[in-house]
């Protein structure tokens, strides 16, 4: 028992790796396979074959086999390597296949037939990352423009957001006024009401304002974050007050001061509300799936789930969306990560 | 050199941009200023947050109470008659509320039966996982940036994308049969076995989101003075000592915060079994806040009220668990 609570409890490493920082590292590598590991396998799979896809068990890495164009025949031709009763090896390459048994000619001699009992034949192969799926998936997913749709609402979204929300964090921190106080609890309060709890009623006011089926009725009700007026007001407090007012003796008006010498002030809380704020509405779901019913509007993670929910879409299709999905998102991460990773721990938000 | 003087050129473009603007602003704002006086003008800058919070979230919070107590089956409030808690009562309608099978809305008991048992579960694995997963990477590690950010990684996914991910490796044919049977083990039915299919719920839902509680976990670590520790190797405390006489009492605080956000989001699961599980198979994985888009969207007769009350059950649930954080970190700020 005690190397375990050593190990999970020790701070200070010794020069020397024992035991506990030992299995310390065994744990950090495990866990990198594991975060890591499904995202990779997504990626991989990704690259295969309809058919390399259906193999079970599957293979690490995406294969394809060899093909050739020949003179006199349309369609490539698929590559096998043919084992003789005499033991000798030659590939050939497939014409046809007849039951049991496949003609193949050598590409030395295309003209002359080769009959071949297809258990002497194995299929030449080479890994190959292949953007077909790709391709393909992008032609019947309409992926553009579910990317031009999710692209639209996190940008305007975020704009908004960062908009109205550092105005209210702004007369919430730097002004005294009646109602204040109500204001602020009132919006802390409803910082965990979720939208599955109003889920019907909100749909209501949606339609009655008729933005269902309207980028719009996705872009603006989410707007108002009470974390981001929470996040924003707790850094702008910090600010000395003695700015605005050397501002307000040289005749700036309120709208000035807020733009030109709090929200400079402001840029790093700033910084990380983008940050969430992108996050958030790139991967909202439930919301665009309630408000939008027509699929020329559908964001890309809408559309991901209908085109998985249909019938008879390829898998090989839905990884390569898949992937296509998580990389901006994934190289923001990449990019920013200790903005985030700090951000989140210094603010305890998500 | 010269790429520098550009970007520049840009920056300046840009800030001289930002000024237009706001001089524009404020060509409207300053006679706005001006008519209601300076004492009002924090009521202006309120205004277009609390507008778009009235009408989409607190407006909606009421509304969702005449739904509650109206009944019909038209979606507009006026033309729905009061019916008081009938709603509520066709929830309750059990002869026992442990047996699914013998209440009017069977499918309601089994969400919150499953909702109820998937909590429990989900909320201790995570705590535990990203306990231990916060204490390893407090200790003195190379590269503790970059495995924090392994971490935290899948927090980042979309539940669509975490759902299509986890689907694709547990179904039948998938990566993790295979290895299964590459050493020489049967296939197992993850996704078509009830238990199996719980089981991975639980599991997918702790990997997507355990970063986060272990980044927070990890800064109430980070704030326990390292001078405790000392003083307690120097009186020759051991290391288990310490852990439960020093960390645990001291973290004590941010994990209780924890537990509650945890629970908090473990109730409302939806988005990432909408794409992994369906709900299925049969209803083994089928969830309150399903329940709720089903009755209110998805069921092609829609029962309004019903869902609304569903709701309102669970926003009580919701608020009672909020209530606890919000004393829990008050606590925690003294």
């Amino acid at each position: 028992m005690n190397p375990i609570i050593e190990f999970l409890t020790r701070k200070r490493g010794r020069k020397k790796l024992n035991l506990s920082d030992y299995l310390s590292y065994f744990y950090l590598l495990l866990g990198v396979l594991i975060m890591f590991g499904p995202v990779f396998w997504l990626i991989l799979s990704s690259f295969k074959t309809p058919i390399e896809i259906t193999r079970f068990p599957p293979r690490l890495l995406p294969y394809r086999q060899e093909t050739v164009e020949v003179e006199g025949y349309d369609d490539p031709l698929q590559m096998y390597s043919v084992t003789f009763e005499d033991g000798s090896k030659r590939a050939l390459a497939q014409v046809r296949r007849i039951g049991l048994e496949a003609q193949m000619i050598d590409l030395q001699t295309p003209d002359e037939i080769i009959k071949v009992d297809i258990s002497q034949r194995e299929p030449i192969e080479r890994v190959s990352f292949n953007l077909d799926n790709y391709i393909e998936g992008v032609d019947s997913f309409n992926f553009g423009k579910y990317l031009w749709n999710s692209i639209l609402v996190t940008v305007f979204s975020t704009i908004l957001t960062l908009l109205v929300n550092s105005m209210a964090a702004f007369a919430l921190s730097k002004y005294k006024f009646r109602g204040r106080q109500t204001i602020f609890l009132t919006m802390v309060s409803t910082l965990m009401v979720p939208l599955s709890v109003v889920l019907v009623p909100i749909f209501l006011v949606i339609t009655k304002i008729g933005w269902n089926n309207n980028l719009l009725g996705i872009i603006v009700p989410v707007a108002a974050t009470p974390t981001g007026v929470f996040l924003l007001r707790q850094y702008m407090v910090t600010i000395p007050d003695e700015l605005m007012d050397s501002a307000r003796i040289d005749g700036a008006s309120e709208w000035r001061i807020y733009a030109q010498i709090i929200l400079p002030l402001t840029k790093p809380a700033l910084a990380v509300l983008t940050i969430f704020s992108v996050m958030w509405r790139w991967n909202d779901f439930l919301w665009p799936l309630i408000v939008l019913s027509r699929s020329e509007l559908f964001t890309l993670q809408v559309g991901l789930a209908s085109f998985q929910g249909e019938l008879n879409v390829q898998w090989n299709l839905i990884l390569a969306m898949t992937v296509l999905t998580l990389l901006p998102i994934s190289i923001i991460f990449a990019v920013l990560q200790r903005n985030i990773t700090t951000g989140i721990a210094t603010t305890g938000l998500k | 050199m010269s790429k520098n003087l550009k970007t520049k050129r840009y920056e300046s473009i840009g800030s001289k941009l930002g000024h237009w603007v706001v001089s524009v602003f404020d060509l409207i704002f300053g006679p706005v200023q001006k008519l209601v006086g300076v004492k009002r003008v924090p009521y202006l800058f309120v205004l277009p947050n609390l507008l778009i919070f009235g009408i989409f979230i607190l407006y909606p919070m009421l509304l969702n109470f005449v739904y509650a107590f109206t009944g019909g089956a038209s979606f507009f409030t006026g033309e729905r008659p009061f019916v008081g808690f009938d709603n509520f009562e066709r929830l309750f309608a059990c002869e026992n509320i442990l047996q699914p099978n013998t209440c009017q809305e069977d499918l309601f008991w089994r969400a919150v039966h499953n909702t109820v048992f998937f909590v429990i579960a989900q909320v201790s694995l995570m705590i535990v996982v990203s306990l231990v997963t916060a204490l390893i990477l407090n200790r003195k590690i190379i590269w503790r940036g970059f495995f924090r950010s392994v971490f935290f990684y899948p927090c980042l996914l979309s539940p669509i994308v975490v759902g299509l991910i986890w689907k694709w490796i547990l179904q039948e044919g998938g990566v993790l049969n295979g290895i299964l049977v590459n050493f020489g083990l049967e296939k197992l039915p993850f996704l078509v076995d009830a238990n199996w299919a719980r089981f991975w719920v639980i599991i997918v839902s702790v990997w997507a989101s355990m970063g986060f509680y272990t980044l927070i976990l990890l800064a109430g670590l980070q704030a326990i003075p390292s001078e405790l520790y000392e003083a307690a190797s120097i009186d020759g405390a051991s290391s288990w000592r310490a852990f439960w006489k020093i960390t645990m009492p001291l973290l004590m605080p941010t994990m209780v915060v924890v537990i509650v956000l945890s629970l908090i989001r473990a109730v409302q699961i939806f988005e990432t079994i909408y794409a992994f599980t369906g709900g299925g198979p049969g209803t083994a994985t089928f969830y309150l806040v399903q329940f709720i888009y089903r009755y209110g969207f998805s069921s092609p007769n829609k029962q309004f009220g019903v869902a609304a009350a569903a709701s309102l059950l669970m926003a009580g649930v919701l608020v009672v668990l909020t209530l606890i954080q919000l004393a829990a970190s008050r606590e925690e700020a003294y």
